[in-house]
């Protein structure tokens, strides 16, 4: 079985990547022909292939266009699949609603469908919101249809603080949450600091959790305030306030120091460390910046990107953020760290 | 002597548990607790056994043990007292009794007050924290069903004879059905319905209550309370309490609350049930202003986005709108405009231009003429200056090719997405369209091959503001940079890129309203290389 997995994800990768749609749609019918069941299609071969995506996309072994054009074919394949006769046998059932939403300003919104997918294959009925919903649309959404949970995604740590705001907001209309994606960190610790009801690694936890129970409506008040209170927050604050005239000096001096790299290039470097830096120092955690330039080194150093417009980043935002303890704790660490 | 006026009752008690002595305070209190008389004669089971306990826990009642060793608590007549024991000889006890009564009845008194408080505290934050009608009616039900009552029901009006009754049994479930009732079947019921002037809760006879209200007690109703729930100067609804053994009537604490609990649900209920009639009415007002969210034409791929300036809004000034060929020998149309203006009423104006806009769909063909007709209504609106740019493409199929007529209306120029990683910008300018008599356009055809796309967008898109510095315009330079690492990309991937490139540049800033088209000329399905 796992041999055959593994040839229909090679399949439908090939497909994806190269754009055609109708190779793309006859590589998920044939394993659904070949007895392949609806779940295991979605979850371990179309998310093995959205899975690949990234990481070639990261390693710089596919185009941006690449990476753009296999997710687009991959979401046909996911609607193509909606309409198949082995999915519309499992909407009559009833097992309550839930809302499928990514948080604001998160564009990644194919695990927020493959999950709407495979809960809508569950019995659910299934409200998918899309990509970026601002809070506001999310909210009047749970105050018209009172789902039973809203399952808020987000891939990118950067987007912590608005993952946050998104969390309270939905649970303040006494709606649960389910946190998922990779933004929350492997072990979903940022999910709980967060005061998420409850988190999933993938869709298949995220489906299986919901199928264990209602997640509890508790109520503000049931609530410990929630949330980051620490020194950390005030750090935030400032960095998030000065961020503009910190990224112009840093930039001006990378310019000078390195002139062969294009502006473009060090404002979008410095753009992520900066957004790093915010997000690790509203979760108050050293660990989520030291990981995240870890994966931008990579990403820099696959794209032929000198490993200087980092390190001197890292350095030049050090020099600058003198009052800022945390920041420099977590600075310093991520300058000394192997990687 | 100290000791016979001592304000407090006191009592010596010998080894065997007989008198010694006892003060005038003790005399009074345990009548006949007289020198030589055993103490379990004169005074409660319960000091007595203090007294054993006291002799028996010797070592524990040393002077210094403090005042709390071995004492005792009980009543004696009609108040509570403290008994403490004070051990000055080994063969003999002095007890020291404090009226405590007081003391007891305030903590009792508190404890309720504090239930109270935790109870209204828990409602308002439940009743509160939704703007959902049925989720209201739940949580009025549940808690009605928990402080006042063993079951509640929950009774709103709907149209007609239907009415919304949500039952909250006794183990704490609701559930909603909608069913026609007479609500004069429930003495008081249709009282409590008109909810102005508010009636107080009413208690009624079980046997006179019909068989769909007593189902939520289980078969065992000793009482029956009908109650009103005064909204926003609107009926709520009105609250049935059941009692399964406890008589009619309201406690002192439940007079104070009762009011109250019904006030505040009255209140919730009817905000929610507002809000849902207000979505309902904007959802349906909005149907018509939304762009179509999956646009389809036949012989080309289309994909648009659409992000309003404003996160609280879902509509703005920009449009777009696809039209299928009008009959035969004619050509689909697409088109993306921007009105000057932002939000609801820039919104109500793209309404009012996609309507016009649609009706001259027969003749797409010619732009000139479009752009014309446009104009002549735009101006003979008597509204303040409000003006339109656009752009019209109409498409034609030549082959796996195609062909695309675009016409500018003051608005930016759209960019072509060649296979080969060029970018074309289409010189299809022109005037835009509301402000002047005459209008001109210049129209420019584009062939495109399989697997390239025409990109129509607004400028909330090269405007955008933000960047690493936060002020600097995305740009069209900027965008065609992008553009050429979009070579071939599928329309929806391609418009999504646009926006989300747009939108990061922005950062959590403030944009405009941001509109983008993508019209991709498909693969030919057939020549594809096999995998």
């Amino acid at each position: 079985m796992s041999h055959d997995i593994e040839e229909r994800v090679e399949r439908l990768w090939a497909a994806a990547t190269s754009g055609d749609e109708y190779a793309a749609a006859d590589a998920a019918l044939a394993a659904l022909d070949a007895g392949m069941p609806m779940e295991t299609l979605l979850l371990d071969v179309v998310a093995a292939v959205q899975a690949r995506v990234g990481q070639e996309w990261a390693a710089n072994r596919i185009t941006v266009a690449q990476e753009h054009t296999a997710t687009a074919i991959n979401e046909r394949v996911l609607s193509a699949l909606a309409h198949h006769p082995a999915t519309r046998a499992s909407l009559s059932q009833d097992r309550g609603r839930i809302a499928v939403a990514c948080i604001d300003h998160e564009f990644h919104a194919f695990p927020a469908r493959l999950l709407a997918e495979v809960l809508r294959l569950r019995g659910w009925q299934v409200d998918y919101l899309g990509a970026q919903v601002p809070t506001p649309h999310l909210v009047a959404h749970l105050h018209r249809t009172n789902p039973d949970a809203v399952a808020l995604s987000s891939s990118l740590a950067t987007r912590l603080p608005d993952a946050h705001a998104a969390i309270t907001a939905c649970q303040a209309a006494g709606t649960p949450v389910l946190a998922g994606g990779a933004a929350f960190g492997p072990d979903g610790r940022y999910a709980r600091l967060l005061g998420a009801d409850a988190w999933a690694p993938d869709a298949r936890a995220a489906a299986d959790r919901l199928a264990d129970g209602p997640l509890p409506r508790r109520l503000a008040a049931d609530r410990d305030g929630g949330g980051p209170a620490h020194q950390a927050g005030h750090e935030y604050a400032v960095l998030t306030a000065s961020a503009p005239e910190l990224m112009r000096g840093v930039m001006d001096e990378l310019a000078r120091r390195l002139p062969e790299v294009s502006r473009e290039v060090t404002g979008e470097s410095v753009s992520y460390v900066v957004d790093f830096l915010r997000a690790a120092l509203y979760v108050d955690d050293p660990d989520l910046f030291s990981s995240s330039a870890g994966w931008l080194t990579d990403v820099l150093a696959s794209r032929g990107i000198p490993e200087q417009v980092l390190s001197s980043a890292l350095e030049l935002l050090a020099g600058r953020l003198a009052g800022l303890t945390r920041a420099q704790e977590m600075l310093a660490g991520a300058r000394a760290a192997p990687d | 002597m100290v000791w016979e006026e001592a304000p407090y009752p006191m009592l010596a008690v010998d080894s065997a548990g007989v008198i010694e002595r006892a003060n005038t305070a003790a005399r009074l209190l345990l009548p006949g607790a007289d020198a030589g008389v055993p103490l379990e004669r004169a005074a409660p089971e319960w000091l007595a056994r203090a007294h054993r306990g006291a002799l028996a826990g010797q070592e524990r009642v040393a002077p210094e043990g403090g005042r709390e060793s071995g004492a005792a608590r009980g009543a004696v007549g009609g108040s509570v007292f403290e008994a403490h024991p004070v051990r000055a000889e080994p063969d003999r006890v002095m007890w020291l009794l404090i009226d405590v009564g007081g003391e007891e009845r305030a903590v009792e008194a508190l404890r309720a007050e504090r239930e109270w408080t935790v109870f209204m505290v828990e409602a308002s934050m439940e009743l509160l924290s939704s703007l959902n009608l049925g989720r209201c009616l739940e949580a009025t039900a549940r808690l009605a069903a928990r402080r006042f009552a063993d079951a509640a029901l929950v009774v709103l009006p709907l149209a007609l004879r239907r009415h919304a009754v949500v039952s909250c049994d006794v183990r704490g479930r609701p559930a909603r059905e909608d069913v026609s009732i007479d609500p004069r079947t429930v003495p008081g019921l249709t009282e409590a319905l008109r909810g102005f002037p508010p009636v107080p809760a009413r208690w009624v006879d079980p046997a006179e209550v019909p068989r769909w209200v007593l189902r939520a007690g289980a078969g065992e109703v000793a009482a029956v309370a009908v109650a009103a729930l005064p909204g926003h100067g609107m009926p709520a609804g009105a609250l049935i309490l059941l009692r399964r053994t406890r008589p009619a009537g309201f406690s002192d604490g439940e007079q104070v609350f009762a009011p109250l609990f019904t006030a505040w649900a009255g209140a919730a209920i009817s905000a929610a049930r507002l809000y849902a009639e207000q979505a309902a009415i904007t959802e349906t007002l909005m149907a018509d202003l939304l762009p179509p969210s999956a646009p389809r034409l036949e012989g080309v791929e289309v994909a648009a986005r659409y992000r309003p300036a404003e996160a609280s809004e879902r509509v703005g000034g920009d449009f777009y709108d696809v039209h299928p060929a009008a009959g035969a020998e004619r050509r689909p149309l697409v088109v993306l405009g921007d009105v000057s203006g932002k939000g609801l009423e820039a919104a109500v104006l793209t309404g009012k231009i996609r309507n016009t806009l649609r009706a001259l769909v027969p003749l797409a063909d010619d732009h000139q003429r479009v752009l014309e007709l446009l104009n002549g209504v735009l101006l003979s609106q008597e509204e303040p200056a409000r003006f339109v740019t656009l752009v019209l493409a109409s498409i034609e199929r030549r082959g796996a090719r195609v062909l695309v007529r675009l016409t500018s209306a003051g608005h930016p120029p759209p960019l072509i997405v060649r296979n080969d990683g060029r970018v074309d910008t289409v010189r299809a300018g022109g005037t835009l369209i509301g402000l002047l008599e005459d209008v001109t356009g210049v129209t420019e055809s584009v062939l495109l091959e399989p697997g390239e796309t025409c990109l129509l967008y607004s400028d909330g898109i090269i405007e955008a503001r933000g960047g690493p510095l936060g002020d600097e315009f995305f740009g069209e330079e900027r965008l065609r940079e992008q553009l050429r690492q979009c070579a071939g990309m599928p329309p929806e991937a391609l418009a999504e890129r646009v926006q989300m490139l747009a939108s990061q540049w922005v950062g959590g800033g403030e944009h405009d309203d941001m509109a983008v088209v993508a019209i991709t000329a498909p693969r030919d399905a057939t020549g594809r290389d096999s995998p």
